[in-house]
């Protein structure tokens, strides 16, 4: 007689009328592939954790993005923001689709050289820049967004002993209605620096003022704070014309768009709370389009937008390494990925779905990391399927900034993978191994050895 | 291992504690093993018939179960 399908008993408290902290739940269907590639052949091939990114969906996104605004506006280009994920196969789908690149560091700066992206359509951010960077950066022609006051006297020192005049723009913080402001960087507009900044650039007849650029936030929740934004911008560059006499040929309103993954905290599933980009879209063009400009002076609009490009891309496959039930009585799991790879689970009550058949019975539980550190929590509080040792799950949403803010901590990052449009799966970067992260240690003689 | 004696159980899976006022859901091997229990079966007795029954090894059944008894003792159903 064959036997039946077995499944852990459980038994759940009933609760009638009452909130339940651990919510709804939400996982009816298994994830069992990922463009057409079974989870369970990824993790036999590549390990368990991996990294999956979708070539598809983020050409989809780019595309979707792209045609957001370019039927809105006439003059759009968008700059791939390295930050967000540096991965070089990353940063080349997006290269492929036309984007620059937007860098914060000499670092990311290299990196985008070394892809292949002409230096004049690299914009280099950041409050750092050393006299070297800048010298290159100078001779490549890339943008470079002066971030502060001794920035803009190192330039107009450099330009001395050199013979190109760079191409500069600066970056504007401003109060768009949106709190805290995001004072820390650039210039501030209400109190006159930005505009004193721009006076200092043009009287000193040493670099070329191209553009504004400003990044009013992260994760906005408001399109209308971006419209206030380019009203700002759009009155410097009034000013900057009629006073200075200088046009502008582009406005830089950086990124900040969410992506639908859900805040720590929100009552409701970011699906249901975060604007389209079609609502952002229409906010920054109609600003522009309203603020007075020529038909053939209207600037170029540069969008530096991440997250919610490359989101929806990245999904992290994990495994089950134990079960166990906390002195409360509560349930926790504890799975293979935790918040050293998974960086973006100190913001984000991350979607995560079971990747094999489940029956409708749940659990709430803890999902622990593998980490011997007590903040290694993937989730405080979720209702998921019952879940076994070996089990594998699909974390969704993690193309952003976690392939970048991750940690070598206790354990190793693991492979990524990267599934092309035809299916097919290509090794993007290797899991680390010992000899890797110890490459860059030395050994003094005198500690070379012990007697125990 | 005793259930309280007043705690009612359906095959479908419902439990109630009319002490208590609470109620709980059992999937089917949960209810099915509450439905042995409460015909008396020890707890040996009541493996062995799992394992007859269902495609599961000894050594996942006996976490289980323990499991399942911190469950029942958590939710106070057992007789202490």
């Amino acid at each position: 007689m064959q036997k039946l399908k077995y499944e852990r008993p459980v038994i759940q408290k009933m609760n009638a009328g009452l909130m339940n902290k651990f919510g709804t739940r939400t996982e009816y269907e298994p994830v069992k592939q990922i463009d057409g590639v079974s989870v369970k052949s990824l993790i036999e091939k590549y390990g368990s954790p991996l990294f999956v990114l979708s070539e598809r969906t983020i050409r989809r996104t780019y595309q979707d993005t792209v045609r957001a605004f370019k039927t809105r506006y006439p003059k759009v280009q968008f700059a791939w923001s390295y930050k967000t994920n540096y991965i070089n196969a990353v940063c080349n789908v997006f290269h492929q689709e036309g984007s620059w690149a937007e860098v914060v560091s000499g670092f990311e700066y290299n990196k985008a050289i070394g892809n292949g992206v002409p230096g004049k359509k690299i914009i280099f951010n950041g409050p750092e820049k050393t006299n070297e960077e800048l010298i290159t950066a100078i001779n490549n022609d890339s943008l470079i967004h002066i971030d502060h006051f001794d920035e803009l006297y190192q330039i107009i020192e450099l330009c001395d002993s050199l013979t190109k005049k760079p191409r500069v723009a600066i970056r504007v913080n401003m109060d768009t209605g949106v709190y805290p402001i995001w004072d820390r960087f650039g210039f501030n507009y209400e109190n006159g620096s930005a505009y004193n900044a721009l006076t200092k650039i043009v009287a000193s007849g040493k670099m070329i003022l191209v553009g504004f650029h400003c990044h009013i936030g992260t994760y906005m929740l408001s399109s209308d704070a971006y419209a206030i934004a380019v009203r700002k911008l759009s009155d410097l560059a009034w000013k900057c014309k009629s006073e200075l006499n200088t046009t502008i040929q582009y406005l830089d309103l950086g990124g900040g768009f969410p992506s639908a993954n859900t805040l720590k905290g929100s009552y409701l599933p970011a699906s249901d709370t975060n604007p389209h980009i079609d609502e952002f879209a229409e906010s920054i063009t109609q600003a522009i389009l309203q603020a007075g400009f020529k038909t053939d002076e209207l600037p170029l609009l540069i969008l530096e937008t991440g997250r919610a490009l490359i989101d929806d891309a990245g999904f992290l496959l994990g495994s089950v390494l134990a079960n166990k039930r906390l002195s409360d009585g509560r349930r926790a799991t504890i799975m293979d990925f935790g918040v050293n790879i998974l960086f973006t689970s100190f913001w984000y009550e991350h979607k995560i779905s079971p990747a094999q058949d489940f029956t409708h019975h749940t659990e709430d539980m803890v999902l622990y990391g593998p980490l011997c550190m007590n903040i290694d929590v993937v989730r405080d509080s979720v209702n998921l399927p019952l879940l076994n040792r070996g089990d594998h799950v699909v974390v969704h949403r993690v193309g952003a900034y976690n392939m970048t803010q991750w940690m070598q901590f206790i354990q190793m990052r693991p492979n990524v993978v990267m599934i092309d449009e035809k299916g097919n799966t290509h090794l993007i970067r290797e899991a680390e191994s010992l000899k890797y992260i110890e490459q860059l240690e030395k050994m003094p003689e005198h500690l070379s050895s012990f007697n125990i | 291992m005793h259930l309280k004696k007043n705690i009612a159980t359906s095959e479908s899976g419902f439990i109630f504690n009319p002490a208590t006022g609470d109620s709980f859901s059992a999937n089917p091997l949960a209810a099915e093993m509450l439905l042995l229990l409460k015909q008396g079966l020890s707890v040996s007795e009541i493996k062995k018939n799992i394992l007859e029954k269902y495609d599961v090894e000894l050594s996942q059944l006996e976490k289980d179960w323990d499991d399942f008894a911190a469950q029942l003792k958590e939710a106070n159903l057992l007789d202490h």
